[in-house]
């Protein structure tokens, strides 16, 4: 009978305690939610370029989610060294090809993938780019070769709309 | 103790110490029997509680102007700079303040690995004196982060972005932190927000951190169990009251001469530029009091062990209690430890020099080595001392040495053992 009891109570008690913590979960996922960013920033997903002024051999830089984005109108000597790097030879092993789908063209994310500062242009030992704040180096197709960065400089989503024109986002 | 028997004297005292014992709280901090030994080194954890009171007072008053929007915050610092009555002095208090904080806590700290102060019985005041500093750290970065300059926004994408170390959800975890794809605004008003809080939280912990040091009492100098009150101790007032205030006035001489002649030597000019997510700044560094931890981070070259290397750096010291294995306290009857002790001191002094320039060439190398020799002091040296080390003989009390005989029960005993 007593038996009974305890397991009847332990019962209950677990049962409560579930109760309880489902209850405390709803209540504080909205607080750490509300931190997530929030409907005004991500409608801002989108931004068109217009690149028709950029010269080969030249970098502008525009801002896409608060991150600038990198454009760049690679010379032909450039493309010709990002795509004759053996593969073994980088950290995160990726294909020119598949980074700029159009080879005169580079674009991606101008952030440091170590601790996300801003690379600087044509600079580094491999005539790409250069992060001042702890000497990661990139190659002109935006491959990290030396340092503590651990991925490629990211390429956004992007797409032509008309030859003059880049959509990223 | 004798505080407990405190009667209030006026009648109105008595009726309120009997519904509120506030009194008898007094009269036990006053009585509180101190070692008699104590020397300037104790008179730091004082000079903390009037930091933090100055942070939050200085805060407070800041806080009253500041504007905490990414559009306007450079702007609204400016303006208390200029044309708030006495913001200027305010601010550079706070700012000062925040380094004279650091300043205090690191020798509050490297007093209790001297003195062997996180010891049995005294391992919660010591972890909770590290959240404390956790604490201190976090809020002096979002604090740093307000004025919104280029420092104050490179300091908070680069210490954020940590957090994409993580593998898998790192990157959720930062747009979390962030509110957004960037730093921005949503990141300022919360760390604004959390700056506020973290003090008061700060706060608490004092009460916490006083609270477990009365429990067994403070450690001395020479690092025995004392018995308590007894030939060995004064009354905390007005002995150490007085002690305490002196260290205080000569800790605020150094205060003023930051504030009010080189307000700005302990910060970066680049942060005088408003925030410009397009730019870094060529040579970005962190505020001093996180240099040895930065440099700690960039010795490594892996990305996760970095972040990994720098956040053990700080909790190691929380297993400080069970690393140390030895039972002798006090580095003055350690012969060994206490020139380990030194390299230890000049070995953080080095990571904070490197931390300050370029990671690369010898400068890495030498960060590199500091590193190895950080962790091998508290994994390796550290535990094996308690063993191999030939100690001196530890006196029976205080006075002993210089009276002879009145020996301290709880040592002989645990001497006999």
């Amino acid at each position: 009978m007593s038996e009974k009891k305890t397991e009847r109570r332990e019962f209950l008690f677990t049962a409560s305690y579930a109760v309880g913590a489902v209850g405390v979960g709803a209540v504080v996922w909205p607080l750490i939610d509300q931190m997530n960013p929030d409907a005004s920033v991500k409608a801002l997903a989108s931004t068109e370029v217009d690149v028709s002024s950029v010269q080969p051999g030249k970098t502008i830089t525009v801002l896409w989610r608060g991150k600038p984005v990198f454009i760049k109108r690679r010379t032909s000597e450039e493309i010709a060294e990002a795509r004759a790097v053996k593969m073994e030879d980088l950290k995160d092993p990726q294909k020119d090809e598949d980074r700029a789908k159009n080879p005169e063209w580079l674009v991606m994310i101008g952030v440091c993938t170590h601790l996300g500062c801003v690379p600087l242009n044509d600079k580094g030992d491999y005539n790409g780019w250069f992060c001042p704040c702890h000497g990661s180096h990139y190659d002109t197709s935006g491959r990290i070769r030396k340092g503590p960065a651990p991925t490629n400089m990211e390429v956004p989503k992007y797409e032509f709309v008309n030859s003059n024109t880049i959509k990223i986002g | 103790m004798s505080n407990q028997e405190y009667v209030p004297k006026s009648k109105f005292g008595k009726w309120f110490n009997d519904r509120l014992p506030l009194l008898t709280l007094a009269s036990h901090l006053a009585d509180y029997p101190t070692p008699k030994n104590l020397n300037y080194w104790w008179t730091f954890g004082g000079i903390l509680t009037f930091c933090l009171i100055t942070q939050i007072v200085t805060g407070i008053t800041l806080a009253m102007h500041y504007i905490a929007h990414a559009d306007m915050a450079f702007e609204s610092v400016e303006h208390i700079m200029r044309d708030v009555n006495y913001g200027w002095l305010i601010r550079y208090i706070h700012s000062n303040g925040a380094s004279m904080f650091f300043l205090a806590v690191y020798i509050h700290i490297f007093r209790s690995l001297f003195y062997g102060s996180y010891k049995s019985p005294r391992e919660i005041i010591w972890i909770i004196g590290i959240i404390i500093y956790l604490l201190m750290m976090a809020s002096a970065f979002m604090g740093y982060v307000l004025p919104w300059g280029q420092m104050s926004f490179w300091g908070a994408t680069v210490i954020t972005n940590l957090f994409s170390a993580i593998p898998f959800v790192g990157e959720g975890i930062v747009n979390w932190l962030w509110g957004g794809y960037s730093v921005d605004n949503p990141t300022l008003t919360r760390f604004f927000t959390l700056h506020y809080l973290i003090p008061f939280l700060i706060l608490g912990l004092v009460v916490l951190h006083i609270w477990a040091l009365h429990v067994p009492g403070n450690n001395n100098p020479i690092g025995i169990d004392i018995k308590k009150p007894s030939k060995d101790t004064v009354p905390f007032h007005p002995y150490i009251v007085l002690k305490d205030g002196f260290a205080l006035l000569m800790f605020m001489l150094v205060f003023a001469f930051f504030v009010f002649y080189s307000p700005n030597v302990l910060g970066h000019a680049d942060n005088y530029i408003e925030a410009n997510p397009m730019v870094t700044p060529a040579h970005i560094v962190p505020e001093w009091y996180l240099l040895p931890f930065y440099a700690i981070l960039r010795s490594v070259p892996d990305k996760l062990m970095g972040v990994i290397a720098m956040l053990s750096a700080i909790l190691i010291l929380a297993a400080l209690p069970w690393l140390d294995t030895s039972k002798i306290r006090s580095a003055v009857f350690r012969p060994l430890y206490k020139q380990f002790y030194w390299i230890l001191v000049a070995d953080v002094l080095i990571l904070g020099y490197v931390g300050a320039m370029p990671a690369e060439g010898l400068y890495l190398l030498i960060a590199r080595v500091a590193t190895g020799y950080y962790f091998i002091h508290f994994l390796m040296i550290l535990p094996i001392l308690g063993f191999k080390e030939k100690t001196i003989p530890v006196p029976l009390s205080i006075t002993e040495p210089v009276l002879g005989g009145s020996p301290n029960l709880a040592t002989v005993k645990k001497k006999r053992v």
